[in-house]
């Protein structure tokens, strides 16, 4: 849910609450005033009869209603002696309306030339339900224009106020380390605002230059690395190539210059992961992917020979993805030969080519590869200490500069790798 | 032949120096950007071998001098930094040739026989080993007048070990330089052994007099008596 409505559910529900209290008591005590003020008329009336009955006897023959609004009984003294005055709430057949409709009731006493007579008097009242009825729908109009109101407020006015807050949002969500963005804070005078755009810029800067000083590590040290292996591998070979070296010796040397060969090919690829993600090599145009297949074929033709593999190759259409020439080759380079070398004996390479999706599949294990873990660094799937680890994060990282997307997936025992160039 | 090494790490320059010696060529040294100036113009040098990175200045800085000079072509830059600008930067200048270090000294020999047959060679690139007849400029091979038919990589193959003749070649040196990155594998390495042995196998039914020869654990020697 979002914050501004977040806010507006709170809102409503106190408004509810606060309405639906506020027309109790308004409603009763606008019922107050009005019986007080029916109750006054009322008052008034009967002394008004009472001093026309002192002069019109007539008045004191009225025993019903009819057309006027008052009606006189005489009554016996014992009974007049106890008689208290009351209000009462009664009703009464009205015709213009042909139904029976709420009045108020005075009922009193008085007495006229030693002789009692009971006065009521009545007054037409307030239609109760349809009072409640009326206040009803005036609170739910009320009511819905709050929320309305609220809703308009928060939508126009929050929202510009908050505006600094989503665009700082914004950006961090669009924030990777090592991607060229930058961040800029949104303009602001509110207080928290201004705190937040401190405290945002001051930790992305901060991990930006962790990142690159990081980076730079690996680079320099990479960098750093390749004269002393550069000094032992000539040495070494300077050493096999002298006289009396029996085969233990050679054998030996031999083993100290692989692992110093893997050493550099792991440099290397070190240095080629940070030059990527440094965005080192420009985008040199449309690449024509089914050319560097079928240069990557020919090139590697010797070693699927040797492995027993066929390679295939399908182009349905021209792939021409704009990237960096050499950065396209590594790619594909990269998936063809672990599905050569990632391979059983007579098994099958499939390279397909569509117009925005290299294919490249090959047969091999049963087991699937963890899809989660086989772009990170250093993955192996097996103890093959001879392989860098690194070939599928170099993949990895040159799809993720371009913005493509990479898929593995894995069916009986043959592994798919897609490139979808887009 | 005389070779101008420019390198300012002593263990390096000491180790190239000696693979070269080993192939006759005369050989001098630079260890610094001044040194490596003054021998530059006051010397002829058939290759230069510079190092990008030296102390006292840009070893492109040399570059330039040497294009003035019209001496750019023999120049083989070997620097520890794979970067592109560098290398185009190198090659604009009129570098013939760049290389990435850690090499392997044979990778080293082929390209600086490669600049001196270049440099050296007018009209017919030939070149003679016992029997064995190589035309570099068709890229085809003869064995007392009869042709060797080789596949590319099988003739690659071939004049790797002709330029490191008698000399030690290890199996991922020539892996890199005939099949390139694409086979940066150890394990994928033992496909040469099916590849040598082809060869082998073409040499010896045409009774060439030179022998490819397994060195235990490490690779091959081009035996030339």
């Amino acid at each position: 849910m979002k914050l501004l409505n977040r806010t507006l559910v709170y809102l409503s529900g106190v408004l509810l609450l606060l309405l639906a209290v506020w027309a109790t008591i308004f409603y009763f005590e606008m019922l107050d005033e009005v019986y007080d003020s029916i109750d006054d008329g009322l008052d008034n009336y009967k002394t008004v009869i009472i001093q026309k009955a002192q002069t019109d006897s007539t008045v004191l023959h009225k025993t019903e209603f009819a057309e006027s609004n008052y009606s006189i009984h005489e009554i016996n003294a014992g009974y007049a002696l106890q008689f208290k005055e009351t209000y009462n709430d009664t009703q009464l057949y009205m015709q213009n309306e042909a139904d029976y409709e709420p009045v108020r009731l005075l009922t009193t006493v008085f007495k006229l030339d030693k002789k009692y007579y009971q006065l009521q008097v009545i007054s037409s009242m307030v239609e109760e339900d349809d009072l409640i009825e009326d206040l009803l729908y005036s609170l739910v109009w009320l009511y819905l224009a709050l929320v309305a109101s609220i809703l308009f407020i928060n939508n126009l006015l929050l929202r510009r106020i908050w505006r600094p807050f989503y665009n700082v949002l914004n950006q961090l969500r669009n924030f990777r380390l090592g991607k060229e963005n930058k961040f800029t804070p949104p303009p602001t005078n509110i207080k928290e605002f201004k705190v937040l755009n401190e405290t945002v810029d001051s930790f992305i800067s901060h991990s930006t230059e962790m990142y690159n000083s990081q980076k730079q590590f690996i680079e320099n040290a990479s960098h750093e690395l390749q004269t002393p292996v550069a000094i032992s591998i000539n040495k070494l070979e300077l050493l096999a190539e002298r006289t009396g070296m029996d085969e233990e010796s050679l054998m030996i040397v031999g083993s100290v210059m692989q692992n110093l060969e893997r050493l550099t090919r792991l440099n290397k690829s070190l240095l080629l992961l940070s030059k990527i993600e440094n965005r080192q090599f420009s985008t040199d145009g449309p690449v024509n992917i089914q050319d560097i297949v079928t240069k990557l074929v020919s090139g590697f033709e010797d070693l699927a020979q040797y492995k027993e593999v066929t390679v295939l190759t399908d182009y349905q259409n021209e792939l021409t993805p704009p990237m960096n020439r050499d950065l396209a080759e590594i790619l594909t380079g990269n998936l063809v030969k672990n599905a050569i070398l990632h391979n059983h004996t007579g098994g099958e390479v499939v390279i397909s080519v569509y117009a925005d999706s290299l294919i490249v599949s090959n047969t091999g294990g049963s087991t699937t590869l963890d899809e989660s873990r086989m772009f990170g660094r250093f993955y192996k799937q097996s103890a093959d200490n001879a392989s860098t680890g690194l070939g599928l994060a170099i993949v990895k990282a040159i799809v993720d500069i371009y913005g493509f997307t990479v898929k593995y997936s894995h069916s009986g025992s043959r592994h798919t790798f897609i490139i979808i160039f887009s | 032949m005389k070779i101008l090494v420019i390198e300012d790490e002593p263990d390096l320059r000491g180790a190239i120096v000696q693979s070269l010696e080993k192939e006759k060529f005369l050989v001098e040294m630079a260890a610094t950007y001044s040194s490596a100036i003054d021998k530059v113009e006051d010397y002829d040098y058939d290759c230069i071998l510079l190092d990008i990175m030296l102390p006292g200045g840009n070893g492109l800085d040399i570059l330039q001098e040497l294009k003035k000079m019209g001496k750019a072509d023999s120049v083989i830059i070997i620097s520890a930094k794979n970067s592109l600008d560098d290398k185009l930067t190198g090659l604009n200048l009129g570098a013939d040739d760049y290389l990435t270090k850690p090499f392997h000294l044979a990778e080293l020999n082929a390209r600086v026989k490669s600049v001196l047959r270049r440099k050296n060679f007018t009209g017919q690139n030939v070149l003679h080993l016992n029997n064995l007849e190589i035309n570099f400029d068709n890229r085809t091979v003869f064995i007392e007048g009869e042709e060797l038919v080789l596949n590319r990589k099988e003739y690659d193959t071939l004049i790797y070990f002709v330029s490191n003749k008698n000399r030690l070649v290890s199996k991922t040196a020539l892996a890199e330089h005939v099949w390139g990155d694409n086979t940066d594998d150890a394990d994928s390495f033992e496909f040469i052994y099916s590849q040598i042995k082809n060869l082998r196998k073409k040499l010896k039914e045409s009774r060439a007099e030179v022998e490819i020869q397994a060195v235990y654990g490490v690779g091959y020697k081009f035996i030339v008596e």
